[in-house]
């Protein structure tokens, strides 16, 4: 029942909003989103760290045909619960000292996206999971169209039919799928994720499937050469709207893969996994390279993102337990961080109107708060040793070294260029001389500081203590491995 | 049957309350008369009755399809208040066709007979042709009639030469005598027959506007009134597909192996040609005509895949079309009767272009919201109706293994989606300098009810399970 409430809630605190939000509708955001973290939080406490899934949630909804209302959290979705329980309350905090035009609607589609994601991330039944992968679509759809900047209209509408396009042969690999599940006494055929599982797919079908699934969720993360929408959709999105996207809603493809496509189609990992990894692993130095080349803060930290993303996608095609571990904590490492450094962006942009590097600088002579936490998530996203992005891409590259050692090679220079490029943004925005516009640059308010603090005890907690998280998640990745393993076998 | 008789009826009465002197009793009498028909329509609820010498049949599919149009119908006539004030409006004529095109059109979905299915296109299409030019001042209303008229003649000869050539090769009119001789294990079947049912089915496929018998839709759409567009593009289509389906899965499911793949040709065909043609289009009412092009593909699809699923996929889609599609004309029509004055667009139509919805969701948000679900709807975005119909129909396909009509059909959604959402991007994202649209409160209900209702059958699509 946590699930349910936890998928619906949200939905019915967004319309609230919608339709009675009135003068302090931020704060009545803000309510409802800490409610929804305190309920994550607590399934996170109480969650049994073994392979099955938890606080379950069934009903039939079309019942005839076999789909299912199934929802629950195992070991894999609950970080994936956790991140988003806990960015949306401090996206909406961020937003405090901003103000939006017709506020209710903003605030109610943060919490409808909100509501999706959470759908995404505990659907167990695969009509169910793309319902929400859509659904999700809409809310940020309108957030980034109407608040967005200058160019939104064609940036954002490229980046919808974009990932829609995408969408649209995963539905039809899902019916295939669909009917390929034995028919039962009561349903004819069943749409039950565990149900793919134990499919005997030929290889024929498993490559085709192994693709509609892929360009679905590589567009979603994304993965070179999918990646196109990216970065004019982050800049030109409200940075709430960026901290969802990159924060919580990206995540949804590298889930997706590990949900889908190795347990379903293990043969086709088998023959495509490579080209992925390839892919992924030059979406890595691509987007590390076009990072270092950027002037726009946000332009720069959307391709850090992107390049993060791809080592991501490389570590689950590893077919590494570590690889696996890797990706799952560097999801929930890299949201806070991404968000984190959104802000900064943000920060930086309310006070001086720019994001171009060559205009800032000489920030830090005044700002003492924002000089610590910037560097604290700066050094996050750099992966430092003792900070939570150093023990996911440290098993990550872990993974992707044992699955080959030349691509792991190459993959690691992403910790070399990301240093380049952060340092780099750090050093011409907060050092050197001041210019005009930053002469009178104010630190950061009390409402600011408290986005960054729970996210720099994220960073902290994460880098220092792992293993809290990595328990949770250890048993349903060694399950998933063990089930690969032996699936790909009896496939032959 | 009882609908077809009180249809008739009221149809009549109609004309007689035509000589009064005041319009406006009209409009709540048609509205009563449908709502009388629709209730009247699920009497023989669970029942399975013939007519007429067997020339008609009543079962709960053909009365769910019944409702779908009568209920299309009620929408239409409730959004068609602005009859009363046009003073070279004939509304009494008006309602009394659309009553009578709806006989024609029950007969179409419930026959028996390939005769009462001639005289059922018949009477449904003669009543279009008269509503389409029924703006007589204006000439390109006119000139859509004229060309329904010829077309739509020509078709209907094509489709009697098919009908006389299946009685040649079979010797009957009747679906069972059809089926009796074309299940016939495929050995001696007349060529007479392949020819009369491919002749049939150009007949069919003509009033549906599939392609290549398309070209006449864009036209008539664009010159027919607003509120007569939004009836032909879902009653006709939701009967004419009615009509396909019964002929195809009742009389010749024997020789499937023959028609599916000219289905599946035509299908991707008028997959193409109806999205990628929308895309080019600068008139809203233009878009919605290629639109219901491509619809007419995706119903198609169904029929091409012809199976256990088909029945519900059609029943599902043609609701979920004709709900939609009537909430986008009804805020079309409020659109161009109000801002016809402040725009100009080079089509000619002043303000039926996309430029005229600028800003409409700032201003109203009601009509905004409604024109939005019923795009995301007819796109195929989930949580609305239009999804579950888009997914029964890319079951049906699935499950007869047509993965490469499937492709097209994927390709031509994402397609659709960018000229769906040409409208969405206007009324919300763009600025308009233009004065809030007045909507009278009954006509608030019917876009509240139809926005609802696409809605609804988007979240809980099993709702429909059970009644067919």
């Amino acid at each position: 029942m946590i699930t349910l409430f936890l998928i619906l809630y949200p939905a019915v605190a967004a319309t609230l909003i919608l339709l009675f939000g009135g003068e302090r509708v931020k704060q009545a955001a803000l309510v409802a989103a800490l409610v929804e973290l305190v309920v994550a939080g607590y399934a996170f406490y109480t969650f049994q760290p073994n392979a099955t899934s938890q606080f379950g949630f069934d009903y039939p909804w079309i019942g005839t045909i076999g789909i299912r209302f199934s929802a629950g959290i195992d070991g894999i979705s609950v970080l994936l619960v956790v991140l988003t329980g806990l960015l949306v309350p401090f996206i909406v905090l961020s937003t405090f000292n901003r103000s939006y035009e017709r506020p209710n609607t903003f605030y109610a589609l943060m919490l409808y996206m909100q509501a999706a994601l959470i759908g995404v991330f505990t659907a167990r039944d695969g009509f169910l999971f793309y319902l929400f992968f859509e659904a999700a679509l809409i809310p940020i759809y309108f957030l980034a169209a109407m608040w967005g900047g200058e160019n939104r209209i064609p940036v954002t509408f490229k980046f919808f039919v974009y990932t829609i396009f995408g969408s649209l042969f995963m539905l039809v690999a899902l019916v295939y799928l669909y009917y390929q599940t034995p028919a039962t006494a009561t349903v004819t055929h069943s749409a039950a994720i565990a149900d793919f599982y134990n499919l005997k797919l030929t290889p024929e079908a498993q490559n085709w499937i192994f693709w509609a699934f892929f360009i679905a969720f590589a567009i979603k993360m994304p993965v070179f050469p999918f990646h196109t929408w990216q970065p004019d959709t982050y800049v030109e999105s409200p940075t709430p709207a960026t901290m969802l996207l990159a924060g919580i809603m990206l995540k949804m493809g590298v889930y997706g893969l590990i949900r889908f496509i190795l347990p379903t189609v293990p043969l086709g990992v088998e023959t495509w996994g490579k080209t992925a990894v390839i892919l992924s692993v030059i979406g890595i130095i691509y987007g590390s390279i076009i990072a270092i080349r950027q002037r726009d803060m946000k332009r720069l930290i959307a391709y850090s993102s992107f390049s993060h993303v791809g080592l991501m996608a490389a570590g689950v095609f590893s077919l590494t337990e570590t690889g696996m571990q890797g990706a799952l904590i560097q999801m929930l490492a890299h949201g806070i961080n991404v968000v984190g450094m959104f802000f900064v962006a943000d920060v930086i942009f309310s006070r001086t109107n720019t994001r171009q590097l060559d205009q800032l600088g000489g920030i830090t002579r005044t700002t003492p708060k924002l000089t610590v936490y910037f560097m604290i998530m700066l050094l996050g996203s750099v992966a430092l040793p003792l900070t939570n992005g150093f023990i996911g891409e440290f098993l990550l590259l872990h993974g992707v070294f044992t699955y080959n050692h030349y691509l792991g090679f190459a993959a690691g220079l992403t910790i070399i260029f990301g240093a380049v490029y952060m340092l780099r943004m750090f050093q011409k925005s907060m050092f050197g001389p001041t210019s005009s516009r930053t002469e009178t640059f104010a630190d950061l308010t009390s409402s600011e500081s408290w986005v960054f603090i729970p996210l720099v005890v994220m960073v902290f907690w994460i880098g220092i203590y792992p293993h809290s998280f990595l328990k949770v998640t250890e048993p349903a990745v060694a399950n998933l491995m063990k089930y690969i393993g032996t699936t790909a076998v009896s496939m032959k | 049957m009882l609908p077809i008789v009180l249809l008739s009826v009221f149809g009549i009465a109609l004309l007689f309350l035509g000589f009064l002197k005041s319009k406006a009793v009209l409009l709540p009498a048609t509205l009563l008369f449908l709502a009388i028909t629709i209730a009247a329509n699920f009497f023989d609820w669970n029942k399975s009755y013939l007519y007429f010498n067997d020339m008609l049949l009543t079962n709960n599919l053909s009365m769910v399809f019944t409702a779908i149009m009568l209920g299309s119908a009620f929408m239409v006539v409730a959004l068609s208040s602005s009859f009363a004030d046009d003073e070279s409006a004939q509304p009494a004529e008006y309602y009394c066709l659309i009553l009578f095109s709806l006989v024609g059109a029950v007969m179409m979905v419930g026959f028996e007979n390939l005769i009462m299915l001639f005289v059922g296109v018949e009477i449904l299409s003669v009543s279009m042709y008269v509503l389409t030019g029924s703006d007589k001042k204006n000439l390109r209303s006119n000139e859509a009639a004229l060309k329904y008229f010829l077309m739509g003649a020509f078709a209907t000869g094509i489709m009697l030469f098919g009908m006389a050539l299946l009685y040649g090769a079979t010797g009957s009119f009747t679906l069972a005598g059809l089926h009796a001789y074309a299940s016939n294990g495929q050995v001696g079947l007349s060529l007479l027959m392949y020819v009369g049912l491919l002749m049939l089915l150009i007949g069919l496929l003509f009033k549906v506007s599939a392609a290549p018998f398309h070209f006449w839709t864009p036209d008539v759409y664009d010159g027919a009134p607003t509120i007569f567009t939004a009836f032909m593009s879902t009653v006709v289509k939701t009967a004419g597909y009615a009509a396909l389906f019964r002929l195809l899965s009742v009389s010749f499911v024997g020789v499937y192996s023959f028609w599916w793949i000219i289905l599946a040709v035509l299908t991707a065909l008028t997959l193409v040609i109806g999205n990628v043609t929308a895309v080019y289009q600068n008139s809203f009412k233009r878009m919605m005509a290629y639109s219901s092009i491509s619809h007419a593909g995706y119903l198609l699809l169904g029929l091409a895949a012809l199976g256990t699923q088909t029945k519900q996929a059609i029943v599902f889609y043609s609701l979920a079309y004709s709900v939609a599609t009537i909430s986008a004309f009804g805020v079309l029509l409020l659109v161009a009767q109000q801002r016809s004055t402040q725009t100009f667009s080079r089509e000619g139509g002043a303000s039926e272009s996309f430029e005229s919805f600028n800003g409409l969701a700032r201003q109203n948000p009601l009509l905004g919201f409604a024109m939005a679900v019923s795009m995301l709807s007819l796109a195929g975005i989930p949580l609305t109706a239009g999804f579950w119909g888009k997914f029964y129909m890319f079951s049906t396909a699935v499950e007869r293994g047509q993965i490469w009509l499937l492709v097209v059909a994927v390709l031509m959604s994402a397609v659709g989606i960018y000229y769906y959402f040409r409208v969405i991007i206007a009324m919300y994202f763009r600025e308009g300098a233009f004065e809030p649209i007045r909507v009278a409160p009954f006509y608030r209900y019917v876009l509240l009810a139809a926005t609802i209702l696409t809605l609804g059958l988007g979240i809980a699509p099993g709702l429909l399970q059970g009644l067919f």
